[in-house]
């Protein structure tokens, strides 16, 4: 009997893979633990083992083929002296054609096609990991004072793999692995900001960051003020932050309204490959202590991006993702493809959904949201994070301050769960805002239920 | 622990290989320390000065016999108890004394008060409230002299109480492994707020805590000016070498409580009585330099000047206005 190797799944978020290169040829016999291939993850490149003997009946993909989606047939294994029927030969030339599919694209939304219109950049597809990649290497070109540490970042080329290739162009002055002392390394990235040297401190995650929270607190948001004006503090925390997939409570918190809520920082939480390559460079060029929350689960996703080193967006500024005029749904990071496709189903229901992308948590665009407000007197809020003290609880003040005689509904927040993030499956997807969450709540403030 | 040096020994071993002229500096600037506590504890008493405020007197020693080998561009970092620190690095009384009142002509406009000063122009980076934060942040600048490929160091300042603080060793760890240019300067003042070393630290000492991490240490009189000049002079060398950082743990003593508000209950009156009179820093002093030709007149006149310098800097300090009101949403970031 035949048995499929299927392509396997090697980090909690990877939905599909490069077959870099096959190990083994058809026709090679092995047996359970001999090496076959190596993978390309969205995270690193592994090497995959026979779990059966046997011998190589056929290789499925070619060595170089992308976008493998995991759980598909990559080969096949055969029994010693089995032949390869007909018959199978057949489905695999059929399975073969699918293979062949292009990187995962989201779709540009409205807005970003007409930007496209009016400015003459040219765009490349790109992960939001090789914008955040592109954003420091074009910025460390710039600037010799830039640099960037953290745990992992040089030799292992980024536990995400956003650092990949930086090592090698800028050298192990300005691309340093440091030991597993968050608290440790994010102090010393302090004090070379206060001498005037630009740091990206990159944490693993900012559940992590919790370890340095009180230097990126007590020391690098407050000493401009302490100082009289004297120690500014020019350094960017960043990293993944929010939920991944799968990875239980330690690992799957959202700190922006922490972070938000402290004067003297800039929060910045970006969604696309535009906004991590526009708002990184921002944020690296900007004399303050920024935190730069990215999403794990982005990473791998490609985005139109301009295609130019001068491509900056202005921190501080909320972008429109989608214009509507029924009901404004605020999101950020992750949340923002969920509510554009929430605007999506929300249309075939007769509803037009306004989307706006913050980008910047603080300082926060309170004149977007409140002319926004003013057109679809109804909002919804989007974040993965809990609701008690949360953004959306900020933003519905700020409204509740400013607009509130336009409001035709209250102001509904659609969270993360009041609870630690479960492991199970069910339960994750559950303590998860999802997108039928936000159309219920466009739904129900619109009084269309 | 070896603490006390008393007036006998060094009747019997004046060390006289140093320069009078730079003897009677340190002296000079020792006393200005004292001067300076002492009329800002006046000034606290008097409700002029708010909140926190921790003396350096006593421990003037440790930061004039390190500051004495400190060239241009080396930078100094500590923690709450920073008053000293500040005036060893050259910064004017006026101005740190108008910050310890709240006033506009303060280092930091009157929005830092006694714990959060810096001067940038004078290498002074702070002045930190969080006990031990400032060990890594010291890294971090002895960090950006070996990025800038300077001969600067950093000199990073911290407690007793600090040592037992786990980012300063991974901040030792990294320091090591990145040769970083720092020297380490425990103030070990035996008190960590009310809470004896003994109490609170395991081990002989503080200093060889850095042993693991491979980082070279001395243990220093830190009563005696002129030991933490020679301790601090082969620390100073080892960094600029380019040979990592080193550890000075300076056995001192301070005299006042841990802060005004502190009675310091948790020690007797006699030991500091014993202290002040065996081992007071300023006053072993004098009895070199009186041993070395300077007159009492000489010093009489200096301490007079001294006073006359405190005493303008508390009128100043009390005349400079308070901040505006537009200075509340001032300096929060840089626009």
């Amino acid at each position: 009997m035949s048995v499929e190797i299927l392509m396997p799944a090697l980090s909690p978020t990877m939905e599909e893979g490069t077959l870099s290169k096959w190990l083994v040829k058809e026709g090679d016999q092995v047996v359970s633990g001999d090496l076959i291939a190596e993978i390309e993850t969205d995270k690193a490149t592994m090497e995959v083992e026979a779990v059966e003997d046997g011998k190589i009946g056929k290789l499925l993909v070619e060595e170089g083929d992308q976008a493998i989606k995991v759980n598909t047939p990559i080969a096949i294994l055969l029994n010693e002296n089995e032949e390869l029927p007909n018959e199978v030969k057949q489905i695999i030339d059929e399975k073969k054609e699918k293979l062949v599919t292009s990187t995962f694209i989201v779709t540009s939304n409205d807005s970003s096609e007409k930007l496209k219109n009016i400015t003459p950049l040219n765009y490349k597809n790109i992960t939001v990991r090789e914008a955040l990649r592109d954003a420091m290497s074009e910025e460390m070109r710039l600037d010799n004072n830039v640099f960037i540490m953290g745990e992992e970042v040089a030799e292992y080329q980024g536990a995400y793999k956003v650092t990949q290739g930086l090592l090698d162009e800028f050298g192990d002055k300005r691309v340093i692995d440091t030991p597993i002392t968050e608290h440790g390394f994010a102090g010393i990235g302090v004090g070379a900001a206060f001498a005037n040297l630009k740091p990206i401190v990159e944490f693993m995650t900012f559940n992590f960051a919790m370890q340095a929270i009180d230097q990126i607190i007590n020391s690098a948001a407050k000493t401009l003020y302490m100082s009289g004006g004297q120690m500014g503090c020019p350094i960017v925390f960043r990293g993944p932050n929010g939920a991944a997939s799968r990875v239980g409570a330690q690992h799957s918190h959202c700190y922006a309204s922490w972070y938000a809520h402290c004067p003297g920082l800039k929060v910045i939480a970006p969604w696309s490959s535009e906004d991590a390559k526009g708002l990184l460079k921002s944020a690296i060029r900007d004399p303050n202590p920024i935190i730069f929350l990215e999403n794990e689960v982005l990473y791998g996703q490609s985005f139109d991006c301009p295609d130019d080193e001068n491509f900056l967006i202005p921190i501080g500024k909320a972008k429109i993702e989608k214009v509507g005029s029924d009901v404004t749904i605020v999101a950020f990071s992750i949340m923002v493809g969920k509510a554009l496709e929430a605007a999506k189903i929300l249309k075939d229901n007769g509803i037009d959904a306004e989307v706006i992308n913050l980008r910047t948590l603080r300082p926060l665009d309170t004149e977007t949201i409140l002319n926004s407000v003013k057109k679809t007197n109804r909002v919804v809020t989007c974040e993965e994070g809990f609701p008690f003290s949360g953004i959306g609880a900020e933003i519905s003040a700020v409204i509740s301050e400013n607009v509130f005689d336009w409001l035709d509904a209250p102001v509904t927040r659609v969270t993360g769960k009041d609870v630690p993030m479960p492991y199970a499956a069910n339960l994750e997807k559950l303590a998860l805002p999802q997108v039928d969450d936000i159309v219920n709540a466009c739904k129900k403030v619109c009084y269309k239920n | 622990m070896k603490k006390n040096i008393s007036k006998k020994d060094i009747n019997i071993n004046p060390n006289l290989n140093y320069d009078i002229n730079l003897l009677r500096k340190l002296y000079k600037k020792m006393l200005l320390i004292r001067r300076f506590e002492e009329k800002a504890g006046q000034l606290y008493g008097m409700g002029q000065i708010g909140g926190f405020c921790h003396l350096y007197i006593g421990q003037e020693a440790v930061v004039v016999g390190i500051q004495s080998v400190q060239i241009e561009g080396d930078t100094v970092v500590t923690s709450y108890r920073d008053h000293g620190h500040m005036i060893a690095c050259d910064m004017d009384s006026k101005g740190v004394m108008a910050e310890l009142t709240g006033r506009i002509d303060g280092y930091s406009r009157g929005k830092g008060g006694s714990m959060h000063m810096f001067s940038r122009e004078k290498g002074f980076f702070g002045g930190h409230g969080i006990v031990g934060a400032q060990v890594p942040i010291g890294a971090g600048l002895a960090f950006a002299h070996k990025y800038n490929s300077t001969n600067n160091i950093s000199i990073a300042y911290f407690g007793d109480g600090a040592a037992n603080q786990g980012q300063v060793y991974e901040t030792y760890n990294i320091a090591s492994l990145w040769k970083l240019p720092v020297i380490f300067v425990i103030e070990n003042n035996e008190y960590g707020m009310g809470t004896s070393v003994k109490r609170a630290s395991s081990g002989n000492n503080l200093a060889e805590r850095g042993k693991g991490y491979g980082i070279k240490f001395e243990i220093v009189d830190g009563m005696d000016v002129l030991a933490v000049r020679d301790a601090s002079e082969r620390a100073a060398e080892h960094c600029r070498a380019g040979k990592g950082p080193f550890i000075l743990e300076m056995k001192t003593y301070r005299y006042r409580g841990h802060s005004m508000s502190d009675p310091a209950n948790y020690r007797t009156r006699s030991e500091v009585d014993q202290i002040k009179k065996n081992s007071d820093p300023i006053e072993n002093l004098k009895q070199i330099l009186l041993k070395s030709g300077v007159t009492e007149d000489e010093l009489k006149l200096e301490n007079n000047k001294i006073k006359e310098t405190v005493n303008e800097a508390a009128i100043f300090a009390q005349e400079s206005p308070e901040p505006s009101i537009d200075e509340l949403f001032k300096d929060i970031t840089i626009n």
